[in-house]
């Protein structure tokens, strides 16, 4: 089965449509914000993470928000290693079609990277109110896997900051939810 | 402290008996069940041993062994090799979807006394039986004379990809199992649920028994157990990640003459990954 994530969104869309009718939500209109710290690593050999980052409703929908990966190795070879994102994979990667678009991107060193979401401001500006959990998960081939993920609610009334620190592969991460 | 030789001797065959029952266990494993990319490549070893995944008695053969493709299609193995102790192949997964590796067959044996008093088989050790030399081949007024239609299967899945069901589809001949959890979405601390069918209908009380592999490395067998329920239903929860073996046998009275019993085995290799 293969779905662009343009299709994904659409179909959520169209899922919950009859449900923003009926609370009268045209739209939460929130935006994200993500910073993310991957840790300086003291190893003979470091190989930048895989990293996955989405947004999981309550019902287990996933709105998937970034995907770093060697995307662009000969042959697609860096797709090979995406099964170990396990947890992503399992809710959402092994049926999505790659790459996809407005997600994807290059693997990214140490240091602390900030994310806007700008290509998708629009679709999670529509999400439906209710209970989330974001999540990250970044795995690190000869290294070890972490998996942060941090609850909240839509919509926000105020800008809402959440912080949580990791303990292997990721150093810290903050999640800003503004209305 | 005395001892007879004869009650040594008794107590040494009690105490060995079940071990020589579960001895020489079948299992094909695959290298990793859950694959991305275009068209991943997966291999795997096959063999016959004493400790689950320790190759160390036989390797399998690989002439009856068959893969099925998501949309049906048999597939050959590539790279195929059989050692001392197992055998190697490699899979290239052309398709998206769920595919079976799997070796199955079924016949009829027969077993007797002979007018020597000497136990006697049919067909021979490792030999398929064709049904039609049955009345030559076994005396029909011999002594103590059993007749069974026996069915065994091998098999194990992988995935490129989402999993697919197709594979799933029961031949409806011999003990098979139908996954009601997809085989290969298994996670530590999840149940997993399973059906038995016995020629296409539930195969009811079935003892199944699930080893976790690595056993060279603990001091007890550590048994998971379960019993098919009246649908033929059965659950596993995975106390952790890592390659289980799942057997299962069967066995009634319901069987086609000349035979008066039916029996089946199902052996199954499955990966549970951590959450």
């Amino acid at each position: 089965m293969k779905k662009t994530l343009s299709t994904l969104l659409g179909a959520s869309a169209l899922l919950v449509a009859p449900v923003l009718a009926l609370t009268s939500f045209s739209s939460n209109g929130a935006s994200f914000e993500v910073q993310v710290e991957l840790p300086t690593m003291d190893v003979a050999e470091y190989h930048a993470p895989y990293v996955a980052m989405w947004l999981q409703s309550s019902d287990k929908t996933v709105t998937n928000l970034a995907l770093w990966y060697d995307k662009d190795m000969r042959n697609d070879e860096g797709q090979q290693w995406l099964k170990d994102i396990r947890q992503w994979w399992r809710r959402s990667g092994r049926s999505l079609s790659l790459p996809a678009d407005g997600i994807t991107g290059a693997t990214r060193k140490a240091g602390s990277h900030k994310i806007d979401f700008a290509p998708l401001k629009a679709e999670l500006a529509k999400l439906p109110a209710g209970d989330y959990e974001f999540f990250i998960e970044v795995v690190r081939e000869v290294g070890g896997r972490e998996i942060i993920s941090i609850p909240f609610s839509l919509p926000v009334t105020s800008t809402q900051n959440f912080n949580e620190k990791g303990s292997s592969e990721l150093a810290q991460v903050s999640l800003t939810v503004t209305p | 402290m005395k001892l007879r030789l004869s009650t040594l001797i008794l107590s040494t065959v009690l105490v060995t008996a079940p071990l020589v029952s579960h001895a020489h266990r079948a299992w094909i494993m695959p290298g990793a069940t859950v694959l991305s990319a275009e068209k991943p490549w997966v291999t795997f070893d096959a063999a016959i041993s004493n400790d689950i995944f320790h190759a160390d008695h036989a390797a399998f053969r690989l002439e009856g062994l068959s893969v099925q493709a998501p949309d049906g299609a048999q597939v050959d193995l590539q790279n195929a090799s059989v050692g001392k102790y197992r055998s190697t192949f490699d899979l290239e997964l052309d398709a998206q979807g769920t595919y079976k590796v799997y070796t199955a067959s079924s016949g009829l044996r027969a077993r007797w006394v002979d007018s020597e008093g000497k136990r006697q088989s049919w067909p021979a050790r490792g030999q398929n039986a064709d049904s039609s030399e049955f009345t030559t081949s076994v005396p029909q007024d011999a002594k103590d004379l059993n007749v069974s239609y026996s069915s065994r299967r091998i098999e194990t899945f992988v995935t490129a990809g989402t999993p697919s069901t197709e594979v799933f589809k029961a031949t409806n001949e011999g003990l098979e199992l139908v996954p009601v959890t997809h085989p290969n979405d298994l996670y530590a601390g999840e149940t997993a649920q399973f059906t038995l069918l016995i020629d296409g209908q539930p195969a009811v009380g079935a003892e199944v028994i699930v080893l976790a592999g690595g056993m060279r490395y603990r001091n007890a067998q550590d048994e998971i157990t379960a019993v098919s329920d009246k649908a033929g239903k059965f659950s596993i929860t995975w106390p952790a990640a890592g390659m289980y073996w799942l057997n299962t046998s069967y066995s009634d009275s319901k069987a086609k003459a000349p035979a008066t019993e039916r029996q089946g085995s199902y052996t199954a290799t499955f990966e549970v990954l951590p959450q």
